[in-house]
């Protein structure tokens, strides 16, 4: 019993540490964003990679999405024959959870592990030491311009693959379930409010916070060479899906209530 | 001159710094010795900053750097250069951009002037033409010498080497270690090396001091360490695999047929 009480007190040490030194990183780097100098070229840099390096695959999945969306719709309204809300499921689904959800994962897989392998090499090989020995904070310098990309670039690639599985959607309604093209666009824009595309864009906002810092963080503390890096970034990928989730989980609760 | 006062430093509840006192003199040459893992990186980090000490104060000209606030820490960084172990080079800007690193980030000099400095500090490393290379294209004697390029492009009053002529050729080793003799006698500037190499050692030290179990037991010119007492020195600077360093370490040699 005293066994599993220590246990207990150490994880929860653990834990609460980590928790901090996320919070940390998160309050040094919002301090940082907004001291200069400001490196432009740099955010774009980054932007290139995290936003238009994605978009490919965003796509692809975005669309697919679309498609799955409007066939298991079909599925149960054809027994109601009510296919004609299709449209508004598929609209409605995509912009308020799939949309964010699904980018988030893609990004938080492909650039937040790309994030914590980079920063990590650069901790284990003492590049972060050297930016220190340079007079360059390192939070400036690696982690602000992945911060202020992510939160502006999972936005925008949000609402494109809004649209593109909107498309996949409209693509299956139109030429599979036979709802003409005109009833199915005004279906899906009468569905959709404002506060349904702005609540998808803050749920984006919100995850492109987590994945860059846990990204950063989990490159930040990295340790022991190239068994250790690939450690943190399998880390930093466990913890950012799970985060997402968990934060997906809340707003969804809070904007639920919010709308009542 | 370089002052570290009662500096205590531990990890995880291990003691790697036990009460260091050592001084070094403006324009001389401090080489600190020691077995691989003993703390003689750690030691050069507080001297750049990189580590707080737990106790104890590490003062540069008369300034206490560990009480600085981040702003004026680097102001003083700017005055010191440090050469990494494996050269710690950026390794998604080029050659030019690794040397010229302080001078874009934290100056207005144009960039003519920039790169005039660049090829200056690349052409004292005996570098030329380089400029454009990424450093996955250089080798490791390479590197060493654009990351002392680097390091001294900022004109630093103070350069802290983490062994220099690890990793690299008998010949590029003897290079560096007339450069770091160069930059002393040419520049005046305070040099602390940390390596295990004794021949670098006794070439470019005025001083050399040696760490051991997180003390300094002894310190002296190169003459007088060579001609040490001391049994735990004698056993480092001759290379001996037995002795009182590695008593506890139970070699075993000779069982093989």
């Amino acid at each position: 019993m005293r066994y599993f009480f220590e246990l207990l007190g150490e994880k929860s040490a653990v834990l609460f540490d980590y928790i901090g030194g996320v919070f940390r990183l998160f309050t040094d780097t919002l301090l940082y964003s907004f001291k200069p100098p400001f490196k432009g070229d740099r955010i774009l840099q980054q932007s290139q990679r995290i936003g238009v390096d994605s978009l490919f695959i965003v796509s692809i999945v975005a669309v697919f999405t679309g498609i799955i969306l409007a066939l298991q719709t079909a599925y149960q309204m054809q027994m109601l024959s009510s296919e004609i809300y299709i449209a508004n499921i598929v609209a409605l689904s995509l912009v308020r959870e799939l949309g964010p959800v699904l980018t988030a994962l893609i990004v938080a897989g492909r650039s937040g592990a790309g994030i914590t392998a980079e920063i990590g090499t650069m901790t284990v090989t003492e590049q972060v030491d050297a930016l220190y020995t340079l007079g360059s904070n390192p939070v400036k310098y690696l982690v602000v311009p992945k911060f202020l990309s992510l939160i502006t670039m999972l936005p925008i690639l949000t609402l494109y693959a809004d649209l593109v599985g909107i498309f996949g959607g409209y693509f299956i309604g139109v030429h599979r379930l036979g709802i003409t093209s005109n009833m199915y666009l005004t279906l899906t824009f009468e569905a959709l409010a404002f506060k349904d595309l702005f609540s998808g864009l803050l749920k984006a906002f919100v995850f492109g916070i987590i994945i860059s810092i846990v990204g950063c963080f989990e490159g930040l503390r990295s340790s022991g060479g190239a068994e250790g890096v690939g450690k943190a970034t399998t880390t930093s990928v466990v913890i950012s899906f799970v985060s997402i989730i968990a934060a997906d989980c809340l707003l969804t609760f809070i904007f639920y209530v919010l709308g009542q | 001159m370089i002052e570290i006062i009662g500096v205590h430093k531990s990890f995880n509840d291990h003691k790697v710094l036990d009460s260091i006192d050592l001084k070094i003199e403006k324009g001389k040459t401090k080489v600190i010795i020691g077995r691989s893992g003993c703390g003689k990186s750690v030691l050069l980090k507080h001297m750049v900053g990189i580590l707080e000490p737990d106790e104890g104060t590490v003062k540069i000209e008369g300034v206490v750097i560990n009480k600085l606030k981040e702003k004026e820490l680097n102001k003083m960084r700017m005055k010191i250069g440090m050469l990494f172990q494996g050269g710690a080079l950026f390794d998604s800007l080029t050659v030019a951009q690794n040397v010229g690193f302080v001078l874009e980030e934290h100056t207005d000099t144009d960039k003519d002037a920039v790169r005039e400095r660049v090829k200056e500090a690349l052409s004292l490393v005996g570098l030329q033409a380089i400029e454009d290379l990424m450093p996955s294209e250089l080798s490791g004697g390479m590197k060493k010498r654009v990351a002392l390029a680097r390091a001294i492009c900022m004109r630093p009053e103070i350069i802290l080497y983490d062994e220099p002529t690890t990793g690299v050729d008998p010949i590029t080793a003897d290079a560096i270690n007339d450069l770091i003799r160069e930059m002393q006698n040419k520049l005046r500037i305070t040099s602390v090396v940390v390596t295990h190499d004794m021949t670098s050692a006794y070439k470019v030290a005025d001083q050399i001091a040696m760490l051991y179990q997180g003390k300094i037991i002894a310190e002296g010119t190169p003459e007088e360490i060579k001609n040490s007492n001391n049994q735990i020195v004698k056993q480092f600077v001759t290379g001996a695999a037995y002795g009182p360093i590695t008593e506890t370490e139970h070699l075993v040699f000779g069982h093989l047929k």
